[in-house]
Formats: structure tokens, C-alpha cells, sequence
């Protein structure tokens, strides 16, 4: 059982991490204006960020 | 895993996903320019303006604003009245042809407080936007349309849940984030297919059950019509038709006494479909950020102006207000709507690499 479950961790721990922001983030703009804007930003900017960056790396 | 367990996963995430492939594509393909439905219009030129006048200058009340919107459209009911978010002399105004009249039957304007000048604006009656839109909401079939598109949206759920599941056993030996660049171009776009996928994740989970949840959204008002409406009505189920509407003046001023410390949102007249034949429906929202999404109808007797009811909100439509803002993604500033608009097309790509891969590996199957 030991190994199967570090393997869980190793594979879906930055996911959820960054899950867990984007969640924050979707939740932190309804709750008000400006500082809370700029939290949801941020937790959205990660996904993005990441997401445009695999694409735009290519083979060097 | 068990291979056999993670073939069962693949046949989930096949199918589910290749099944609403296509309707996803045109949702995320409409849903990105209405994202900026706002500015756009704004170029178009087909949002209106309203005069320059000095700030103090003082507001119609409500029932003169009624008849000045029946004289510009002579003949039709008055269905909704609300307030521009924008610009707080700006009053919206729907009318048609009945009260009860259907939403995409209805004309919309727009009334200046001040002076009662009907504005028309026709971002709200048809257009680009309004085009994509009802290809959004409904591809122009009505309910049926709605309802095939939630179905569509609820495959798309069980198609992310799938995926997040198989990506455990594709990404056992990998590193985060590692895109295989010099393998082949499959092996590349698979790597991509699940790094853009894990990580827009919960984005689309939640703009996905949002969707679900607003294209349900005439089943939720004909249930709060026979859950709490009816109940409230009760007494005037035998009561004569209502021939003479008090006038709409005081309206706000009795609203706000019944549900203090909360904001007016609009106004639904006798007859809609969000009020009674004898009740004019106040929806208020609450004062704070997260609670202006949620409306308390305050329902007002339109004969003699007397509360008849606070409605109770059922938790659906708090669900159903809180989606709104969760779907469209207009909460957040212009910041967000670009995140937005950066996390549809990623969900786009995924969406399109998920059909090259599955095209890939048939062809594969069968030389």
C-alpha cells in the first residue's frame, strides 16, 4: 500500500495545489473589490500562466 | 491501477468526452467574445448613453416612468423594471406584447430617470452578442436547446473527472509539468493534453456545473413558481383578475421597509413569470459583495399595495444566483475577464488535442 499512496502524492500534489488556489481565487473575487480582485488574479494567473508556458516551450 | 481498471476509465473518458466535443467547442467558441460582451457592444455603439445633465437633477418617480415607457410603446405590457449598474439614472424597461410574453419576445430599453426619454438599446434585442448568446444559451431551439446543452455539460463533468482519474496512471514516471518534446508529436501533445487539463481543472469544473446549473434555470423559477410562489398566492387563487394596477410609486419605499438593509434589483410586474397576476415582485439583493447575488422577492399586492409576502429564498435559486457570476466571469475586474478569456481557450486546445489523440491512436489500432 506504502508505495501506491507516496506515488498519489507525488503525481497530484502541484495539482492540487494550484487546484486549491484557483478555487481561492474563484471565491475570493465574490467577496469584494480590489485587494479581493487582485487575490483572484493571482489564483488564476497560475493556470494560465502555466498552461500558456507548456505551449509556448518547445524543443530547443 | 489495474489495466483493467484504467481501460474502464479510458472507455468513461472517451466517450463522455468525444460526445460533447462538439457542443463544447461551439460553447467555448461563443462563450470567449461574450466574455467582453460589454465592450464590445461599446464599440459596436449599440450601448446607449445617456445625457449630460447636473448631478442634482431629480428623478421621475416610478409610475411616471411606467407611463412614459407606455407611451413609447403604446399597446404592450410592462414586464420588468431594473437598474443600470453603470449608470444609476439609467432605469431598464421590458415590455411585450402580454405580461406573461416569453424572454426572447420581449422588447428592452432603456428609460433616463431624469427625464423619462426612452433610449433604445439594441445590444439587448439582437446583435452579435445577442446572437451568440442564444447560440450559447440555447443554439435557438428553446428549452429543448437548454436542456441538451446541460446534458452536454454534465458529460463534460464526468469527462474531467475521468481524465483527472487517468492521470495518475499516465503521469506515475513523469515530473510535473514534463511535455516529452523529442519523442513524437503525439507523445508531445498527450503531455500537453494533461498538464493544460490538470491544471484548468477546477476552473472548468466550476464554469462547467455553473453552465448546468444556469441552463436548468427555467426548470428552477417553474419549480419556485409551485414550491414557494403558489404557497404565498394562496389566498388569491379565486380573487377576481386584477383590473386596476395601483400605481408603481411607492413601490421601492414599501420594498425596502419589509427588507431592510437590502437594495432593490428589479421590479417584475403583474403577470411575469417571476410574480403573480395580483402581485407586483420586488427582488431585493443583499447590501454586501457576496450576497448582491442573491435576490428576496418582497411580493406586493398590486391593488392596494399591501406585502403579501417576504418570500423565503429555496436554496436552488441561491444556487442559480451564484452561478451566474461564476460562469460569466465579470466579478473580478478586466484582470479576471483575460484569465477568463486565457482559461477558455486552454480549455479549447484540450478540447482539441483530446480528439487528435483519440484520431491518433485509432488510426494506430487499426494498421
Amino acid at each position: 500500500m506504502k508505495p501506491r499512496q507516496s506515488n498519489f502524492w507525488k503525481v497530484f500534489g502541484i495539482p492540487l495545489g494550484i487546484g486549491l488556489l484557483s478555487a481561492a481565487g474563484l471565491f475570493a473575487a465574490l467577496l469584494g473589490d480590489g485587494f479581493w480582485d487582485s487575490l483572484s488574479w493571482i489564483g488564476l494567473g497560475i493556470p494560465a500562466v502555466i498552461g500558456v508556458l507548456g505551449l509556448a516551450r518547445r524543443r530547443s | 491501477m489495474k489495466s483493467k481498471t484504467i481501460r474502464r476509465w479510458s472507455f468513461i473518458h472517451t466517450w463522455t468526452s468525444l460526445i460533447c466535443t462538439v457542443f463544447l467547442l461551439m460553447l467555448a467558441l461563443t462563450g470567449l467574445p461574450l466574455i467582453f460582451h460589454h465592450e464590445i457592444d461599446h464599440l459596436l455603439g449599440n450601448e446607449p448613453e445617456l445625457k449630460q445633465m447636473p448631478a442634482d437633477t431629480p428623478q421621475l418617480n416610478l409610475e411616471q416612468l411606467v407611463a412614459k415607457a407606455q407611451a413609447h410603446r403604446p399597446g404592450e405590457a410592462m414586464q420588468y423594471l431594473a437598474w443600470d449598474e453603470d449608470d444609476k439614472n439609467g432605469v431598464i424597461a421590458i415590455m411585450a406584447a402580454t405580461a406573461g410574453t416569453e424572454p426572447n419576445s420581449s422588447h428592452t430599453f432603456m428609460l433616463d430617470a431624469r427625464t423619462g426619454e426612452a433610449v433604445e438599446t439594441p445590444s439587448a434585442n439582437g446583435g452579435l452578442t445577442m446572437f451568440l448568446l442564444r447560440l450559447h444559451v440555447d443554439m435557438f431551439a428553446g428549452l429543448p436547446g437548454k436542456l441538451l446543452l446541460a446534458f452536454m455539460g454534465i458529460l463534460f463533468v464526468l469527462a474531467i473527472i475521468s481524465g483527472t482519474v487517468l492521470y495518475l496512471p499516465f503521469m506515475r514516471r513523469l515530473k510535473f509539468a514534463t511535455v516529452r518534446q523529442d519523442k513524437s508529436t503525439r507523445l508531445r501533445w498527450l503531455d500537453l493534453h494533461n498538464l493544460i487539463g490538470v491544471v484548468t481543472l477546477t476552473w472548468a469544473l466550476v464554469v462547467g456545473v455553473t453552465g448546468v446549473i444556469s441552463a436548468c434555470a427555467d426548470l428552477i423559477i417553474a419549480a419556485w413558481r409551485t414550491d414557494s410562489l403558489s404557497a404565498m398566492i394562496e389566498p388569491y387563487k379565486n380573487a377576481p383578475p386584477l383590473t386596476l394596477r395601483a400605481p408603481a410609486t411607492d413601490l421601492l419605499k414599501i420594498a425596502e421597509k419589509a427588507a431592510p438593509g437590502m437594495e432593490p434589483d428589479f421590479i417584475a410586474f403583474p403577470g411575469t413569470r417571476f410574480s403573480s397576476e395580483h402581485h407586483y415582485a420586488v427582488f431585493m439583493k443583499g447590501s454586501t459583495h457576496l450576497t448582491s447575488h442573491l435576490l428576496t422577492p418582497v411580493l406586493i399586492d398590486a391593488g392596494n399595495l399591501s406585502v403579501t409576502a417576504i418570500a423565503a429564498r429555496p436554496w436552488y435559486m441561491d444556487a442559480m444566483g451564484m452561478s451566474q457570476p461564476l460562469h460569466f466571469g465579470d466579478y473580478g475586474g478586466m484582470p479576471m475577464k483575460i484569465l477568463w478569456a486565457v482559461l477558455d481557450v486552454l480549455t479549447i486546445i484540450v478540447l482539441g488535442s483530446g480528439v487528435y489523440l483519440w484520431l491518433v491512436r485509432r488510426k494506430a489500432a487499426k494498421s
